[in-house]
């Protein structure tokens, strides 16, 4: 399945046969103000959903609902297998050692604030108080900022972050002052989803185990695009959401070590994360349940499992390699734009599929309403990384992110409609 | 086409030349920010008696909120406070109206350029851009008011 265009002059190898691939997604056939075909490119905010995603979840409604690990009915039966199947979809997707090790959140800032709040209630060796650092990078989302804003002012902890370079990459220079003694955990985005700068994973988490600290990875942008193997990445936890990788909203997950969830405290108390409950105190459930409290978003797991599924029948490393290509021509492209300037890596090396930039004196927000009313949707702001915007010193950018369904003819749309942006703003 | 009723000549105008812009002397002054798309501004007002002597302001956003703010300094400035408060009033619901709302002559009268804003109040993203000054001259007119009386 390559791309029929592939061949020819400037189109790179790798292309996936997206005419084949957007005949799952229904919303792709949409056509909005007098007739302009959707050119969807925010997909870095959220990704749209194949039938076959739509189809798992309604059937699930349809002839499986009821309440899971409770009941001894057929369709509590049904649910719960439903529910438990989909985590080892989801934990062979990551290739987790367990399944214990896959807890379902609501989202990737649940999962985050999830560990942040299990580190603030935790004992030695984990516990996050006065006289320990938190380390973050300044190109982290706001979902990456803020929870451990809160848990260092809660705890006294001091926080600190890696700064960044002019060209968008992490500036590790001076990794061993930044990740120390005190350190207990280092948390930092796999992908930017302002940048698309792909962080040395390594290097990071080499030095923050060298000093005892814990690491957590924010995949989000990660996840949807290439192989996540949590064992070879070497962190701790990983945390990412279901709406931005084919699945539902709603449905959220925290990869950990078993160790750390069997010693860590739960965050969140209620139904189905205990074991014993007496009114003076309660034994809880071993992970993951410790961590779900509540009936969990059942169809949405099943969603994410159907949306895991289907991502990995086209297979990860191709739709790796699509994206690869595709952001490769796009930079080449949009390098003909006058008076555009990238806002991250400027080469395809290393790099996702999220693409920022800003166009001459033009304010962002400009560009992405004249860019709507010719069908192509991007995201524009600070697209809540707002402290990377402050670094380059712009108040907001523009940017265009790909998936497995984006053709290079949707490309060259982004790249002919900031033409007429110049031309109506000129 | 659409985006004509939005990006209307007078609203591009004012965009590229913008009145009144620069911070200058004032009795109060704010900011306000638009924290989705990260437009901002600065802006001062000072009063003198019970007129709007002056609408100084700063600020980085789109076309749309640069545009606004520079229709209010040219449109409230001079006016009587109670005047002021009534166009800002009658913007605030012009801009509320999402569309649904035909100025008439009473309104086009009073609002002047600000008319040109009513295509903007279609699109629910682009309201908080066109609504940033003027929320901010409230603001800043309540304090001035308050520091005037505390003098």
């Amino acid at each position: 399945m390559t791309d029929a265009r592939a061949g020819l002059p400037g189109l790179p190898a790798g292309l996936l046969d997206t005419e084949a691939i957007r005949k799952d997604f229904p919303i792709l056939d949409r056509v909005l103000h007098d007739g302009k075909k959707l050119v969807y490119l925010d997909n870095a905010a959220s990704s749209q959903k194949p039938r076959q995603v739509l189809d798992a979840m309604n059937t699930y409604y349809e002839r499986h609902h009821a309440n899971v690990h409770r009941g001894v009915h057929v369709l509590a039966e049904e649910a719960t297998e439903l529910y438990e199947g989909a985590r080892d979809k989801v934990a062979a997707f990551i290739n987790a050692p367990s399944r214990d090790e896959v807890i379902f959140t609501k989202n990737a800032s649940e999962s985050l604030n999830l560990v942040a709040n299990m580190l603030g209630w935790a004992d030695e060796p984990y516990r996050v108080d006065s006289g320990t650092e938190i380390v973050i990078t300044e190109m982290e989302h706001h979902s990456n900022i803020v929870p451990w804003q809160l848990l260092a002012q809660r705890t006294g902890a001091r926080l600190k972050w890696f700064g960044l370079t002019d060209e968008g990459r992490l500036d590790l220079s001076t990794i061993d002052g930044i990740i120390t003694e005190r350190t207990k955990i280092v948390s930092f985005t796999l992908v930017s989803n302002i940048l698309g700068t792909l962080n040395p994973v390594r290097e990071i988490v080499r030095r923050a185990h060298e000093v005892g600290a814990l690491v957590l990875i924010d995949a989000s942008q990660a996840a949807p695009h290439a192989v996540l193997d949590v064992q070879d990445l070497g962190a701790d936890f990983v945390a990412f959401t279901g709406h931005k990788m084919c699945g539902p909203t709603g449905i959220g997950v925290l990869w950990g070590r078993h160790e750390l969830l069997e010693d860590l405290p739960p965050f969140l108390g209620g139904g189905e994360m205990i074991e014993t409950v007496s009114m003076n105190s309660s034994t809880y459930a071993p992970a993951p349940h410790k961590f779900e409290a509540g009936t969990p978003p059942i169809a949405q797991a099943v969603g994410l499992g159907a949306a895991v599924d289907y991502l990995s029948g086209i297979g990860m490393d191709r739709i790796a390699a699509h994206e690869h290509a595709l952001t490769e021509y796009a930079l080449a492209r949009l390098a003909e734009v006058p008076e555009l300037r990238i806002i991250g890596p400027a080469t395809a090396e290393d790099r996702g599929a999220a693409i920022s930039f800003t166009l001459g004196d033009i304010h962002p927000h400009d560009v992405g309403q004249v860019l709507d009313e010719q069908g192509i949707a991007v995201r524009v702001g600070h697209h809540c990384a707002r402290p990377v915007c402050l670094r380059y010193g712009i108040p907001a950018t523009t940017r265009a992110s790909f998936y497995l369904y984006t053709s290079p003819a949707e490309v060259d749309a982004l790249v002919d409609g900031l033409e007429y942006v110049r031309r109506f703003f000129g | 086409m659409r985006l004509e009723s939005m990006y209307q000549d007078v609203i591009l105008d004012h965009y590229k030349n913008p009145h009144g812009r620069g911070l200058r002397p004032g009795d109060a002054e704010v900011h306000h920010v638009n924290p989705t798309c990260g437009d901002e501004i600065t802006l001062r007002v000072r009063l003198d008696g019970s007129t709007v002597a002056d609408v100084s302001y700063e600020g980085q956003g789109c076309s749309i909120s640069q545009a606004s703010a520079s229709v209010l300094n040219e449109l409230l400035v001079g006016k009587e406070l109670a005047e002021a408060r009534r166009i800002q009033e009658t913007f605030l619901e012009l801009m509320q109206s999402k569309g649904r709302l035909e100025p008439d002559d009473a309104m086009e009268d009073l609002l002047e350029d600000a008319v040109a804003f009513a295509g903007v109040s279609k699109y629910p993203a682009r309201v908080k851009c066109a609504l940033l000054s003027w929320m901010a001259w409230k603001e800043a007119t309540a304090q001035a008011q308050v520091h005037k009386e505390a003098a």
